[in-house]
C-alpha cells in the first residue's frame, strides 16, 4: 500500500474498465452530473470517477483497488438521502449500487426477503403482498429509496412507534469491507453470537462498509387499517391527545401531527378535506384485525372529542384513508408551492416537550425572519420543521441553516437528539458536538478505525474529526462545503 | 436507589493502571452463561434504582443493577410492561445483565428483544470514561448505535451503568391454546400462523404439544381462539412464566443445554433427541452431550447458530465459531473500547 504509486485518473479508469463494462465507469463531468448530490442538493460535489458495478465480485475488486491506493469511496443507491451522506468526494470513487435491483428470494413461510441493496423499499412490500406480507419501515421516500440506503441511514417513517425502524426489521446483511473482503453479519435466526455488528452497521452512513445484500423480516399485512383525523384549536391540546391515546394502552400504526401552516399548504395541494382553520391536525391510524380496529377507532374518536377536538373524521373506505394520508405524505412538496425553497429539519424530542419546542421555534422564526411549517411524527417525537426561504436572496440560505442549527440545539436541550431518521451526513456534522462530548466522539472514531483503519470510507461524514470539534463548538456560523471540509487523518 | 458510578470508574481506572482484569457482576443470575469468568469481581448490585419513568412517553431509565422484577412492578402500576419478557431468574436478574446477555422471553419474534427496546445507555469504557450513547427518544440516528451493540457482548466492551428502554402497554386480554402434534407439524404450523394478522405473541412446542398464546384487544383474541381452536389453558400467565424462567422440567435436567437460533421454518433435525422449541421455531433447545462441531454444522444448515447455553465444558468455546474476518473485526472493536483488556476477558471467546 503506497499512495505515492497511486495511478492518475486515466489509469484508474482503465483499472476499473478491466472488469466493469466501460459505460459503467464514468469520468466525464456531464455524465457524472446527476450523481453530484443526494436529496439535499445544497451540498454537492463532483466525484473523481463514478462506477456502477453489477456483481458483488466487482464491488470487492473496486474496494481492493481503492484500498491499495488509499482512494476515498462513497457508496450510494437511489440518492434520496436528506443529509448529504452520499455527497461524492472530489478525490474519490463514487460507488453506485443502483444496478443491484433484484429481489433474490421471498420466503413466505419464514416471512423474510433476501434483497440486493438497490431494491426500492416499496417494491419489497409489492412483491410480498401476494403472500399477505409486507415490509414494515416505510420512509416517506419509499417509492424511490433503496433498501441498502435504508440500512445505511437506519430509515424510519410513519410506522415506527408500532413497527420500529430499519434496525428492528433486519435479519442479515452481506457487506464488503474497506479491504474488499465480503462478510456476512447476522443470520436467518433472530439472534447471533458475538458482537451485534448489525446494530453498528445500521445507520452507519456508509462509514463502515458497503452493503451488497440485505435480508429483511416481513410482517403479516393487517386485516384492516383505518385512519381518524382530528382538528384542534391549539397545539398543546393536540399534544395532550397524543399522550391520551398512549395512556389508554393503544399503540397506533401511525400518529402524525401538522401545524397550521402545514395544514393550509397540504390542503391547498391535496384537497384532503383538512380543517384549514385548525391550529393542529392529528392523523391517527389503527391497524390489526377487523374487530380490534373497530373497537379502537371508536375509543380514540371519543377520546379526541373529550379532549377538545374541534373536528373529527374517520375514513370509511380505502380511498378515503389514502386521501387523508395524501395531504400528510405530500406536505413537503405542498410547502414547496408556497415558498421558493424549503429546508427540512429532523430533530427528535420527548413528546411532553412539544408545546414548549413549538413556542420556542416560533420565537426563532420571528428572530430570523423566516417562516416555518411543522410536520411531526407525533407518535415517536420526530419533528420535521420546514424552514421556508429563498435561495436567490443573498444570505438567506445561511440564515436558514443557522435557524436550523438552533432548532437542533433546542431538541438536544429538551432531552432529544439532532436527527431521528435523516442521518448526520455532512449536514448535521457540526451539531454532533452538541449531542456528544469529545470522549464520546473519540469512541466513535475508535469504532470507525476498527472497520476502516485508513479512513477512506465516506470520509468527512457522520462523525466530526476531533481537531475540528473545538472549532465547531465555538463557531456560530454554519460551515458549507465551500468552507474548509473536515480533513481525513486529523485524528490519527 | 444508589449511584456508585464514581466508585466503578475508580475501580476501572485502577485495574487499567495495574493491568488486571474485572469480572462484571450484577445479581449473579447468569454466571452459568458464556465461558468461565475470570478477573476480580466488580459488583453492580448496589448500583440500582429507576431514574425516570414517564408512562406517557413509554420510556423508562434505570441503573444497570436494578432488578428486572423491580422494573416489572413499577411498570405494572401503569398497566405497562417490558414487551421482550426477560427472565427474572428468581428476582436476581438485573437490567444490565439482561442487556449484556441479550435475554428475551417467548414474545421475542413478535415484540422484539431487549436489543430492540434499548434507546440509550451509559457505559464505562476501558479508559474509565463514562459515556452516553443513544438517548430517551424512540428515534435517534446520530452516531453509531453503541447501545444495541451491547446486546450479547457479555460485558466485554465495558460496564453498562444505565439503560433507557422503550416500554409498552400490557395487552388487554391473553388466552393460550394447546394442541397435540409432532415436531415437524409444529414447525410448519407455528410459521404458517405467524404469517397471519392475528394477535399471536407466543408459540412453543414440547412433549408433543404446541402452545399458542394470543394477546391483545379482547375482541381480536376471542375471534382468533374461535378460528384456531384447541384447549384453552387454565393459567396462561403461569405457563409462559415457567417457560421464560426455564423452570419447566425440561430445563431442570442436569445434562448440557444447547441453544439454537435458526430460521424459524428450518426443518426438524435429530428427531430422536430431546428438543423444546420456542419463538415460533426460531429458538430451539436441545439437551444432551454433543460435539460443538456437529451442532454448528446443523445450525448453519438451518440458517443460524448454536451455543452451549448451560453445563458442559466452559473452558472451551461455548458460542458459535466466528469466521476469520469477523474475528478480526471483533478483536479490533474490543480494542476500540477496552484496549487494556480489563472487562470480562475470554468470557465471550477465548481469543478476546
Amino acid at each position: 500500500m503506497n499512495q505515492s504509486l497511486r495511478p492518475d485518473k486515466a489509469a484508474l479508469v482503465e483499472l476499473f474498465r478491466d472488469f466493469i463494462e466501460p459505460q459503467y465507469v464514468i469520468n466525464d463531468e456531464e455524465t457524472q452530473k446527476p450523481f453530484e448530490c443526494d436529496g439535499l442538493s445544497v451540498y454537492c460535489d463532483m466525484p473523481l470517477i463514478t462506477v456502477l458495478p453489477k456483481t458483488v465480485e466487482q464491488v470487492c475488486e473496486v474496494m481492493r483497488i481503492c484500498y491499495r491506493y488509499q482512494i476515498p469511496v462513497v457508496a450510494r443507491g437511489a440518492g434520496t438521502g436528506l443529509c448529504a451522506g452520499a455527497m461524492p468526494n472530489p478525490d474519490g470513487v463514487l460507488l453506485v449500487l443502483s444496478r443491484f435491483k433484484h429481489i433474490l428470494d421471498i420466503d413466505p413461510l419464514a416471512r423474510s426477503a433476501r434483497l440486493q441493496p438497490g431494491v426500492r423499499n416499496l417494491a419489497i412490500s409489492e412483491a410480498a403482498s401476494p403472500y399477505g406480507l409486507y415490509y414494515g419501515p416505510d420512509p416517506s421516500s419509499q417509492i424511490a429509496c433503496s433498501i441498502g440506503g435504508n440500512v445505511a441511514e437506519n430509515s424510519g417513517g410513519v410506522h415506527c412507534l408500532k413497527y420500529g425502524l430499519t434496525t428492528h426489521n433486519l435479519l442479515k446483511i452481506e457487506m464488503v469491507t474497506v479491504e474488499g473482503e465480503l462478510i456476512t453479519i447476522g443470520s436467518e435466526g433472530l439472534d447471533s453470537n458475538g458482537f451485534d455488528l448489525m446494530a453498528l452497521i445500521t445507520g452507519s452512513e456508509g462509514l463502515l462498509g458497503v452493503i451488497t445484500e440485505v435480508t429483511v423480516k416481513l410482517l403479516p399485512s393487517p386485516e384492516k387499517a383505518q385512519v381518524i383525523m382530528a382538528g384542534f384549536d391549539n397545539v398543546q391540546t393536540a399534544g395532550d391527545a397524543v399522550g391520551g391515546v398512549i395512556a389508554k394502552g393503544i399503540i397506533p400504526a401511525g400518529l402524525e401531527m401538522m401545524d397550521s401552516p402545514a395544514i393550509i399548504a397540504a390542503e391547498a395541494f391535496a384537497h384532503a378535506g383538512y380543517p384549514t382553520d385548525a391550529q393542529a391536525l392529528l392523523l391517527c391510524e389503527l391497524d390489526g384485525s377487523e374487530a380490534e380496529v373497530q373497537e379502537q377507532i371508536a375509543e380514540v374518536e371519543q377520546l379526541f372529542i373529550e379532549l377538545g377536538a374541534t373536528t373529527t373524521r374517520v375514513s370509511q373506505s380505502e380511498a378515503e384513508r389514502a386521501l387523508l394520508w395524501k395531504g400528510r405524505k405530500s406536505a413537503f412538496p405542498a410547502v414547496g408551492r408556497i415558498s421558493p425553497d424549503y429546508y427540512c429539519m429532523d430533530g427528535t424530542i420527548p413528546r411532553s416537550q412539544l408545546a414548549h419546542v413549538l413556542t420556542e421555534m416560533q420565537k426563532l422564526s420571528e428572530q430570523y425572519g423566516l417562516r416555518v411549517a411543522n410536520v411531526f411524527h407525533a407518535g415517536d417525537g420526530n419533528l420535521h420543521p420546514l424552514i421556508l426561504f429563498d435561495a436567490n436572496v443573498p444570505g438567506e440560505l445561511e440564515r436558514t441553516e443557522e435557524f436550523g442549527s438552533r432548532i437542533l440545539e433546542l431538541c438536544v436541550k429538551v432531552g432529544g437528539c439532532i436527527t431521528g431518521e435523516h442521518g448526520v451526513g455532512v449536514e448535521k456534522i457540526r451539531q454532533m458536538t452538541i449531542q456528544f462530548n469529545d470522549q464520546e466522539l473519540t469512541q466513535f472514531h475508535a469504532i470507525k478505525h476498527a472497520f476502516d483503519p485508513i479512513g477512506t470510507l465516506n470520509p468527512g461524514k457522520g462523525i466530526p474529526v476531533l481537531k475540528r470539534c473545538q472549532e465547531y463548538r465555538t463557531l456560530d456560523r454554519p460551515q458549507h462545503k465551500h468552507d474548509s471540509q473536515p480533513q481525513q487523518g486529523d485524528l490519527a | 436507589m444508589t449511584d456508585i458510578s464514581q466508585e466503578l470508574i475508580a475501580r476501572v481506572r485502577q485495574a487499567s493502571h495495574d493491568g488486571t482484569s474485572l469480572q462484571i457482576m450484577g445479581g449473579g443470575s447468569k454466571q452459568f452463561m458464556g465461558r468461565e469468568p475470570i478477573g476480580d469481581p466488580i459488583s453492580l448490585s448496589e448500583h440500582k434504582g429507576i431514574i425516570s419513568y414517564e408512562p406517557i412517553e413509554l420510556v423508562l431509565t434505570a441503573r444497570a443493577g436494578t432488578p428486572i422484577s423491580e422494573i416489572n412492578s413499577a411498570l405494572a402500576e401503569h398497566n405497562q410492561c417490558l414487551a421482550f419478557e426477560p427472565p427474572t431468574f428468581n428476582g436476581q436478574a438485573t437490567l444490565g445483565g439482561t442487556l449484556a446477555c441479550h435475554l428475551s422471553g417467548p414474545a421475542r419474534p413478535w415484540s422484539g428483544s431487549i436489543r430492540d427496546h434499548v434507546l440509550g445507555i451509559r457505559l464505562i469504557n476501558g479508559h474509565a470514561e463514562e459515556l452516553r450513547f443513544g438517548g430517551q427518544v424512540m428515534k435517534n440516528v446520530a452516531g453509531y448505535d453503541v447501545s444495541r451493540m451491547q446486546a450479547g457482548a457479555m460485558g466485554t466492551l465495558g460496564i453498562i451503568t444505565e439503560v433507557s428502554l422503550k416500554v409498552m402497554p400490557k395487552p388487554a386480554a391473553t388466552v393460550t391454546i394447546k394442541q397435540e402434534m409432532d415436531a415437524a407439524k409444529a414447525i410448519e404450523t407455528m410459521n404458517r400462523l405467524s404469517g397471519q394478522s392475528k394477535p399471536l405473541t407466543g408459540a412453543c412446542w414440547f412433549d408433543n404439544h404446541l402452545y399458542l398464546r394470543l394477546a391483545g384487544a379482547r375482541s381480536a383474541v376471542d375471534s382468533t381462539v374461535n378460528q384456531w381452536q384447541g384447549a384453552a389453558l387454565e393459567d396462561t400467565d403461569a405457563f409462559w412464566s415457567t417457560l421464560r424462567e426455564q423452570q419447566l422440567d425440561y430445563f431442570l435436567d442436569a445434562s448440557s443445554l444447547w441453544r439454537f437460533s435458526v430460521k424459524s421454518s428450518a426443518a426438524h433435525v435429530l428427531p430422536d433427541e430431546d428438543w423444546l422449541f420456542d419463538w415460533g421455531g426460531a429458538q430451539r433447545w436441545l439437551r444432551g452431550d454433543f460435539t460443538a462441531d456437529k451442532l454448528e454444522a446443523l445450525a448453519e444448515t438451518a440458517g443460524g447458530q448454536v451455543s452451549l447455553y448451560r453445563g458442559g465444558d466452559r473452558s472451551q468455546e461455548v458460542f458459535h465459531t466466528q469466521s476469520e474476518a469477523l474475528q478480526k473485526l471483533h478483536q479490533r472493536l474490543k480494542h476500540a473500547f477496552d484496549p487494556n483488556g480489563v472487562f470480562n476477558p475470554n468470557r465471550l471467546y477465548s481469543w478476546m
